[in-house]
C-alpha cells in the first residue's frame, strides 16, 4: 500500500480543500469585501427561513424554536378548515388579478401614447409630473384617497349633496373596495412603470417603421406590426415579474385602507398574517400562513419563468 | 421614433395630447388641492373643497406643527434613518456587489445564487419578526435600517454596472500593486458615482417612506417616524392624539391634516426635480439589459 500524497499545486492537481483555500487566498480582498452582505442575508433571510419551521409546531415564547413541541400540519389542517382562511385567500388573489388586470396594461398604453408624441417639451413636462406619486408613500396616497372619498368632507360627497344625492360611504362599503385599491394603485404606479417600456420602444429599429409605411401601413397599423412585437419580449418579462410577485406588495397599500366593515373584502394574506401573528400572538398559525403564501409566490414565480423560455424569451435569471 | 409624415394635426395627435394632458392634471390635481387646503379655514373648505387656490390664507395649521414637538421628533426619527440606512445601504451594496462583478472570483455565482434565491422566497414576516425581537432591535430606529439595508435587486443592478466599466481599469490597477479594496473606494466608486448617487437616492426614498417596518417594530410613540404620525392624522383622522394643540387647531381638522402632509411629503417632492434624471436613469441600468 502506498500513501498518494498530494501537494499544495495551484494546477487542478491540487486537493479540493486547497483550491478552496487557494481561491479565498488570492481574492482575499474580494471576499473580505462581500462577507458582510453574505453575513447580511443569511441573517434576515436564511435565518428567518429557517423560523419558518416552527409553523409545524405548537411554539411556545418561553420554549422557544427547539423546545417547542413538534405538531406536523396540525397548522394546515386548520388553517384549510377555516373559512376565514378562504376568505382571505379569495380577496388576495381576488385583488391581485384585478390589480394586475388594469393596472398591467396601464403603464403599456400610456408609454404607447407618449411614443406617438412628437413636442419634446410637451413629452419631459408630463414624464416629470406622472413619476412623482411613485416617490410618495402609501400612507400619503390613502390619505389622499381618504379624504377625496371621506362621507361627510370628501370633495366627492360634497358634490353629491349639492346635486342632491345622497353621500356614499365610499370607505365603509364591501363594494367600492376593490375599485378604490385599483384605482390608487394605478394613479400610484402607473406613471412610473412607463419607464421601462419607453426604454424599450426607444430601441425598436427606425427601419422596421420605415419599411412598414413604404407597405402602406397607417398608424394602427404600425402599432399592431412594429411597436407591440417590438416590445413583447419586454412585456413578457414584465409580467413574468408580476406575476411572480403577485401576492406580494399588498400589505402597506391594503393594511392602511381596510377598517372592519371591509374585512370581508380587503383582508388579505399578509394583514391576516399580522393580525394573527402579531396581534393575537398566534406566532405558530401565522408563520403558516406566511409560508403557504410563499410556496405559493415560489410556484409562480418558478412556473412563469418557465413558460417564458418556452415562449423563446429569457427568463430573470 | 418614427419619421414625421405630415404637419397637419390628425384625430390621434387631438386624442394623445389631451389623454396625457388629463393624466398630468390628474396626477398634479391632489397636491395642489392639499397645498390649497392646508392654507385655508374650514369653512372654505366646505364651501369648496375642490379648490387649489386658498383665497383666504391661513398660517396657523403650520405654525401649530412646527411647534409641536412630537412631530418634530418625528421629523428628526425619520431624518435619521433615512440618512443614516442609505449610507449603510449603499455602502453595503456596494461592498457586495463590486466582487460579484469580477470574473476572476471563482465562487461569484454562488453568492450570487444565494442572494437571487432570497429573492424568491420569503421567510415570512413572523419568522423575521422574532428574529429581529431575539436580536433585541424591536422598536428601536435600527429594525427600521438593519433588517432591510441591502437590496437584492439594487446589489444585482450595481453588479451590472461595475461589470460595465472596461477591465483594463482594474488591470492597470492591479499592474501598479492596488488591492481590490483600493481599487474599489478609490478607483471604482469615482468612476461609478451617478449611479451610486441614484442608489443613494433610491435607498434615501424606501427609508423615508417605510411604512411596514415602522408598523411592525415600533412601539414607543418617542420613535415614531413621519409615516406612523400621519398615519395616525390622516388615516385615523386624529388629530387630537398629536397632542399639544392650540386650540383653534380643533376649528382647523382639514387643514391640519394637509398641513401635516405637505410638511411629510415637501422634502422628497422640493428635491425631486433636481434628481429626477438620476433615478429614471437608474431604471434604464436595468432595463439595458434586454
Amino acid at each position: 500500500m502506498h500513501l498518494t500524497l498530494r501537494r499544495n499545486f495551484s494546477t487542478n492537481g491540487g486537493l479540493r480543500k486547497n483550491s478552496f483555500l487557494a481561491e479565498i487566498i488570492k481574492n482575499k480582498y474580494l471576499y473580505l469585501l462581500v462577507l458582510p452582505g453574505v453575513i447580511f442575508f443569511v441573517l434576515f433571510y436564511y435565518v428567518p427561513m429557517y423560523g419558518i419551521i416552527i409553523a409545524f409546531k405548537d411554539y411556545s415564547l418561553v420554549k422557544g424554536i427547539f423546545g417547542s413541541p413538534f405538531i406536523g400540519i396540525d397548522h394546515f389542517k386548520e388553517l384549510f378548515s377555516s373559512k376565514e382562511f378562504f376568505s382571505v385567500l379569495r380577496n388576495s388573489l381576488l385583488i391581485s388579478f384585478y390589480r394586475l388586470l388594469a393596472g398591467f396594461p396601464a403603464p403599456i398604453i400610456i408609454a404607447l401614447i407618449f411614443n406617438e408624441v412628437r413636442k419634446m417639451a410637451f413629452k419631459r413636462v408630463v414624464q416629470t409630473v406622472i413619476y412623482i406619486p411613485h416617490f410618495i408613500s402609501w400612507v400619503i396616497v390613502t390619505g389622499i384617497v381618504m379624504s377625496i372619498l371621506s362621507t361627510n368632507d370628501g370633495i366627492v360627497n360634497i358634490v353629491l349633496k349639492s346635486m342632491g344625492q345622497q353621500p356614499i360611504n365610499f370607505l365603509t362599503e364591501p363594494a367600492y373596495f376593490k375599485g378604490i385599491v385599483v384605482f390608487s394603485y394605478i394613479w400610484k404606479e402607473a406613471g412610473w412603470g412607463t419607464i421601462i417600456y419607453l426604454a424599450a420602444l426607444s430601441v425598436i429599429d427606425v427601419q422596421l417603421y420605415e419599411a412598414a409605411i413604404v407597405d402602406g401601413a397607417n398608424r394602427f397599423k404600425q402599432l399592431i406590426h412594429v411597436t407591440l412585437p417590438g416590445i413583447k419580449g419586454t412585456i413578457i418579462i414584465m409580467l413574468i415579474l408580476q406575476l411572480g410577485y403577485i401576492l406580494d406588495n399588498s400589505f402597506e397599500q391594503i393594511f392602511l385602507l381596510i377598517n372592519p366593515l371591509t374585512y370581508s373584502v380587503g383582508d388579505v394574506l399578509e394583514t391576516f398574517v399580522y393580525r394573527a401573528g402579531l396581534m393575537e400572538l398566534k406566532f405558530d398559525y401565522a408563520t403558516a400562513v406566511g409560508l403557504f403564501k410563499s410556496v405559493v409566490g415560489l410556484i409562480l414565480i418558478l412556473s412563469s419563468n418557465f413558460i417564458a423560455r418556452k415562449f423563446g424569451e429569457e427568463g430573470i435569471y | 421614433m418614427r419619421l414625421l409624415k405630415k404637419k397637419k394635426i390628425s384625430t390621434g395627435d387631438v386624442f394623445i395630447y389631451s389623454f396625457l394632458t388629463l393624466f398630468g392634471i390628474t396626477t398634479v390635481y391632489p397636491f395642489l388641492n392639499i397645498i390649497a387646503v392646508s392654507l385655508t379655514t374650514y369653512e372654505n373648505y366646505v364651501r369648496k373643497p375642490w379648490m387649489i387656490w386658498p383665497g383666504k390664507f391661513i398660517f396657523s395649521a403650520y405654525k401649530a406643527i412646527l411647534s409641536n414637538n412630537f412631530i418634530l421628533s418625528a421629523y428628526f426619527n425619520t431624518i435619521f434613518i433615512t440618512a443614516v440606512g442609505a449610507a449603510i445601504s449603499v455602502l453595503l451594496t456596494i461592498m457586495t456587489a463590486y466582487p460579484l462583478s469580477r470574473k476572476h472570483m471563482k465562487y461569484r455565482n454562488v453568492i450570487l445564487t444565494f442572494i437571487v434565491i432570497t429573492m424568491l422566497f420569503y421567510g415570512g414576516m413572523i419568522p423575521t419578526y422574532l428574529l429581529v425581537q431575539k436580536l433585541g432591535l424591536t422598536d428601536t430606529l435600527w429594525a427600521l435600517i438593519l433588517p432591510t439595508a441591502i437590496n437584492a435587486y439594487y446589489t444585482i443592478l450595481m453588479k451590472n454596472f461595475f461589470n460595465s466599466i472596461p477591465e483594463s481599469i482594474e488591470e492597470s490597477a492591479k499592474i501598479d500593486g492596488a488591492n481590490d479594496i483600493y481599487i474599489l473606494f478609490k478607483i471604482m466608486v469615482p468612476l461609478a458615482l451617478p449611479a451610486i448617487a441614484t442608489f443613494a437616492l433610491f435607498y434615501a426614498v424606501l427609508q423615508w417612506n417605510s411604512f411596514y417596518s415602522a408598523v411592525i417594530y415600533i412601539t414607543d410613540r418617542k420613535k415614531w417616524t413621519l409615516q406612523l404620525l400621519l398615519r395616525e392624522v390622516i388615516v385615523e383622522a386624529n388629530v387630537a392624539q398629536v397632542g399639544n394643540m392650540p386650540d383653534e387647531i380643533s376649528r382647523l381638522p382639514q387643514s391640519m391634516k394637509m398641513a401635516t402632509v405637505v410638511v411629510t411629503t415637501f422634502p422628497i417632492l422640493i428635491l425631486y426635480p433636481f434628481v429626477q434624471k438620476y433615478f429614471v436613469k437608474g431604471v434604464m441600468v436595468g432595463a439595458v439589459k434586454q
